[in-house]
């Protein structure tokens, strides 16, 4: 949109991706005088906004330099060599898939900085939750921003320690097995993928994406293709995650802390599907036609699945815990991704890339009202909350009630807003895979989706009815006076209210960028 | 020396006529000279200090190990070569090569480092410091000469040289029962394994008429049929005593009490440089001796890798936080499973090519400086809670932040995680031998074992950021953390962490060795 000469594009993007880790060691120094502020602790908190906020607005920069005529392209990139013995170049750039995420994920960082500088969770020193925080923001932004194997592998590594430390520090019950739970299940994923990277890198010679995806997998043997997306694909899938590999994700996302569950949902879990997108599919697209039936097919399951847990946990007397809940409707959600990506057609793929940013936008925002709630409450026990007849939010705290109602009704797909057009396109893709896939299963998990949709506007509306609904003066567990939206957690919500009915109501303006880049992907980088 | 390498030179036969007096380049030789005359200078040097200048000898030998290092440089262009055979050039017993050269400074190093840590162990443990540093001295001229060495014979005796000071350094510990012990089990279990080695080496010599490496592995190309099983008995017998040193399974038994019963720098030293010793026996004998049997030594060595990490890392995983000597312990098992992915490209060798050593060595670079350095933060953490337990890790952070943070880059190297970007692709390097010479199940195994490994690695960094625990012994603590670290082992802290930083942001730095020839065309 303006016009930025690209080696201050280069420089901005080499800047978001080490922004953050400066920024880390700094928070462990001392503040230098004149930026002292009222404590310690309030100088650090305040320097983890300050430099959000700079990679927020120099990503917001990127946006508007990026030449959004041409998205297939890579942008702003950057190609230096590094460890010249694995063959392993600092290559970074961004196109039109990996710009949303990367504005998103700059969004979502800033957003839980400003939250947490009013309401820091418990634990110990804020000094070390800023450092965490940043170096987790700086492998989930590298992660979108490298394009070579061996790189996006250390991205992809950088963020499970951070998030280990928040989760166990800073979580609620049951943190310390959440978190062991997480680490050694992602890790053992990603080491699993490693193989399948370095099969990838070695049998075709470079571990460059943009190489490999133009090449299109005709260097490759077809068995390697398929050791390579078996392995790769677990690693991912856990991570994303795909039903039978997602049971680290109810736990890590009720025990970690408010901002801990925003990210884990927002940011971390697109890793996965991004991985599908960025390697799977233009890389080893043989291997990929082998797999995407029973990808699928699992993904077909996980939205049933996730949906069926979620009735359960919305269920008077099952004790279900509000951040479980949520916790289960991404794997439905994440089911619908991948089912996208499993259709290898540009509308399922344009799809599950939507449905990625939607989730993302909408789901951060449903962790950030349940964290609100929990810290009104005390607890997020959806019994507990509703009491007899409902929590009756909109009597008690009318504005917070409406930002759930909200939150819900986009979650469950209403057109209109983000959530309906992801999993629209999703299942649209599916009722005409791509050739080569067996269009009869992809039409049955297409109704199993559709099933999944009907589901989940069935629990959302019955955690609407029994948390916004109710009678104000019936008995319940709430305090004495329940205090209503706070400035800051205003500020914290609405840009995502915000951007949830912009991507609902103007589509164009992520297809638009996404478009031109999954065609160009699906085609071997030839169109 | 000479007198040594006139054996294999008589041994090959009396068709030579020319002189027998072989020519000798003292330069090549400076480092391992170096070495060991500064030991015998200490040994001198001790009996007219008295003991107030104890320090002094320390600080001879670590100056000693810095001029055997600075020796390596003229040498960098790896081309000489000494002690060769009179009739034929191209047989030496000693060879500066690459290999020889890296290997020589990550021992010398290794030496170094640990000699930093035992300047103020010697004094505090009132252990004979004349002894002491002689010792580890003549050792480390050991592990210097090994990799170097290029006939049986040679090879066989740097493997003593550097083994029989260690036993007695292990043994150090003046009055402590556990340290005699361990001294005994490591001695008996040690000569055990050379004997077999011997035993392996005379099949080799008997089917092949030659102690030179390069010749054995010409002749055992044509080995007469009767002798066929001689020489393969040969080959396997003689990996033994260095698979003993490596502390593979099922030669790993000594390991935990060992390590536990010596000193602390003792254990280091023998986590590095011990293994070292080991890894660089096996590379010499099974790639450059034997690659006629690769079909033999490969498999043995992939299942002896797979089970070498799977039982190490099992065993460390086992390790409770309140045990005494819990920390060393902790350790001692995962140099046992560090050693498994250690002999991984070996093992990828015998099914590619043998540059898939250079892995290896990429990797033990790497696991020196992180190893040392977890064994230095020990050492220091030692100094105020001798019982070594983990539980005493808990809230170093409050005490030692540096440490602390040291500490856990070390260990997170060690896991493979970043920050330890070093450690990382370390792994990745070795991982990809595996992947490429076609070891798939092995690639597989080792995966699941950086899993195991993490959870110990990752629990003990954990420990270390922990609030401190209340109550107790308020005052000691407090008195305790304001005993100032002493300057060696601060160095030796400094040195690894440094060391570890640099190589994280510049990995090609020791995965350069991954990639080329280490060995003279």
């Amino acid at each position: 949109m303006i016009d930025i000469s690209p080696s201050v594009m280069q420089f901005l993007l080499a800047f978001i991706l080490a922004a953050p880790l400066i920024g880390a060691a700094a928070a462990l120094l001392p503040a230098p005088p004149g930026l002292k502020g009222k404590s310690p602790e309030q100088a650090v908190l305040r320097h983890g906004v300050t430099v959000t906020a700079v990679i927020l607005a120099a990503a917001i920069a990127l946006t508007l330099g990026f030449d959004h005529d041409t998205p297939a392209r890579f942008q702003a990139t950057t190609d230096i060599s590094w460890i010249q013995a694995l063959n392993v170049r600092i290559h970074l750039g961004i196109d039109g898939i990996s710009l949303p995420l990367l504005l998103m994920t700059a969004l979502l960082f800033f957003l839980c900085a400003l939250y947490s500088y009013y309401k820091l969770p418990q634990g110990p020193s804020p000094k070390a939750f800023v450092a965490l925080l940043l170096v987790l923001e700086a492998g989930t932004l590298a992660t979108f921003a490298v394009l070579d194997l061996l790189l996006f592998f250390l991205a992809f590594e950088m963020v499970l320690i951070p998030m280990y430390f928040l989760i166990a520090r800073w979580g609620g019950a049951q943190r310390q097995a959440a978190a062991w739970k997480f680490i050694l299940f992602t890790v053992l994923g990603s080491v699993v993928m490693l193989l399948g990277l370095l099969l990838i890198g070695l049998n075709s010679g470079t571990f460059d994406m943009v190489a490999l995806a133009s090449d299109n997998g005709r260097e490759l043997t077809h068995t390697t293709q398929i050791l390579a997306v078996l392995a790769i694909g677990i690693g991912l899938a856990v991570k994303t995650p795909m039903w039978p590999l997602h049971s680290w994700l109810p736990d890590a996302h009720t025990a970690a802390p408010t901002v801990g569950s925003v990210l884990l949902a927002g940011v971390l879990l697109k890793m996965g599907t991004y991985g599908f997108v960025r390697i799977l599919l233009p890389i080893t697209p043989g291997g990929m036609q082998t797999f995407a039936p029973y990808l699928g097919a699992f993904a077909a399951i996980g939205i049933v699945y996730g949906s069926l847990a979620c009735l359960a946990l919305a269920r008077k007397g099952n004790k279900g815990d509000l951040k479980r809940l949520i916790a289960y409707s991404s794997v439905g959600h994440m089911g619908f991704v991948l089912l996208g990506i499993a259709t290898m057609t540009p509308t399922g793929v344009n799809g599950a890339l939507f449905a990625n940013i939607a989730h993302g936008l909408i789901t951060g925002l449903l962790f950030f009202l349940v964290g609100a709630l929990k810290d009104r409450y005390g607890t997020a026990d959806l019994d507990t909350l509703a009491g007899a007849t409902g929590a009756a939010l909109y009597g008690r705290a009318p504005r917070l009630g409406a930002f759930l109602a909200f939150a819900a009704v986009a979650s469950l797909g209403l057109p209109g807003l983000a959530g309906f057009w992801g999993e629209m396109l999703a299942l649209f893709g599916a009722f005409d895979p791509a050739e080569g896939l067996s269009r009869p299963a992809f039409l049955t998990y297409m109704a199993i989706g559709g099933l999944g949709t009907l589901l989940t506007a069935g629990y959302l509306l019955i955690v609407v009815r029994r948390v916004c609904m109710g009678d104000p003066k019936a008995k319940s567990a709430a305090p004495a006076a329940l205090p209503d939206i706070q400035h800051y957690e205003f500020a914290a919500w609405t840009p995502l209210v915000a951007l949830t009915v912009l991507a609902g109501l103007w589509p164009a303006v992520l297809l638009g960028l996404t478009d031109p880049a999954v065609q160009k992907l699906l085609a071997g980088g030839n169109s | 020396m000479t007198v040594l390498s006139a054996l294999p030179a008589l041994a090959a036969g009396p068709a030579q006529t020319p002189s027998l007096v072989q020519s000798v380049d003292w330069l090549a030789l400076a480092p391992v000279v170096i070495t060991a005359a500064v030991g015998l200078v200490v040994l001198v040097a001790d009996l007219f200090t008295g003991e107030e200048r104890g320090p002094l000898l320390g600080w001879i030998s670590v100056a000693g190990l810095a001029a055997a290092i600075l020796t390596l440089l003229p040498l960098r262009a790896g081309d000489r070569t000494t002690f060769c055979l009179t009739g034929d050039p191209d047989a030496c017993s000693y060879t500066a090569d690459h290999f020889t050269l890296v290997i020589q400074f990550l021992v010398l190093a290794g030496a170094l480092v640990t000699a930093l840590l035992s300047v103020t162990a010697v004094r505090d443990a009132r252990m004979p410091a004349g002894e002491y540093w002689f010792l580890l001295l003549s050792s480390a001229a050991g592990a210097a000469l090994l990799p170097a060495s290029r006939d049986l014979a040679t090879l066989i005796v740097a493997l003593e040289v550097a083994s029989l000071p260690a036993f007695a350094l292990v043994g150090m510990r003046r009055g402590d029962r556990l340290s005699s012990e361990a001294a005994l089990k490591f001695f008996l279990s040690s000569v055990t394994a050379t004997a077999v080695s011997l035993m392996g080496v005379s099949f080799v010599y008997a089917a092949t008429g030659s102690l030179h490496l390069t010749q054995v592995a010409d002749r055992l190309e044509h080995v007469p049929g009767q002798l066929d099983t001689l020489a393969m008995a040969g080959v396997a017998l003689t990996l033994v005593g260095f698979a003993f040193k490596t502390a593979a399974v099922p030669f790993h038994f000594w390991v935990p009490d060992t390590y536990v019963g010596a000193p602390l720098p003792i254990a280091g030293y023998l986590s590095v440089v011990g293994k070292a010793v080991g890894f660089t026996g096996l590379i010499l004998v099974t790639v450059i001796a034997f690659p006629a049997y690769s079909d033999i030594w490969g498999p043995a060595l992939a299942v002896l890798a797979a089970l070498t990490m799977t039982l190490g890392n099992a065993a460390a995983l086992r390790q409770s936080a309140d045990r005494v000597n819990g920390a060393v312990r902790l350790l001692a098992w995962s140099s046992v499973g560090q050693a498994g992915y250690l002999l991984v490209p070996i093992a990828a060798a015998a099914y590619s090519d043998r540059d898939q050593i250079g892995s290896t060595v990429a990797y033990a670079l790497m696991y020196a400086a992180v190893n040392l350095g977890a064994f230095a933060v020990a050492a220091l953490v030692a100094r105020t809670k001798p019982l070594q337990r983990l539980a005493d890790y808990r809230g170093l952070y409050a005490r030692r932040p540096l440490a602390a943070l040291s500490l856990a880059f070390f260990l997170l190297c060690l896991a493979g995680l970043p920050p330890g970007i070093i450690g990382l692709f370390a792994k990745v390097t070795v991982f990809q031998s595996a992947v490429d010479a076609g070891l798939g199940w092995l690639a597989v195994v080792m995966a699941v074992n950086v899993v195991i490994a993490l959870y110990y690695y990752l629990r003990w960094t954990a420990l270390l950021f922990r609030t401190p625990e209340e109550g107790g012994a308020a005052p000691d603590p407090a008195a305790a953390a304001r005993t100032r670290a002493p300057l060696p082992v601060t160095a030796a802290i400094v040195l690894t962490v440094v060391t570890a930083l640099v190589l994280s942001g510049a990995p090609q730095l020791v995965l350069r060795f991954a990639s080329g020839s280490l060995f003279p065309q």
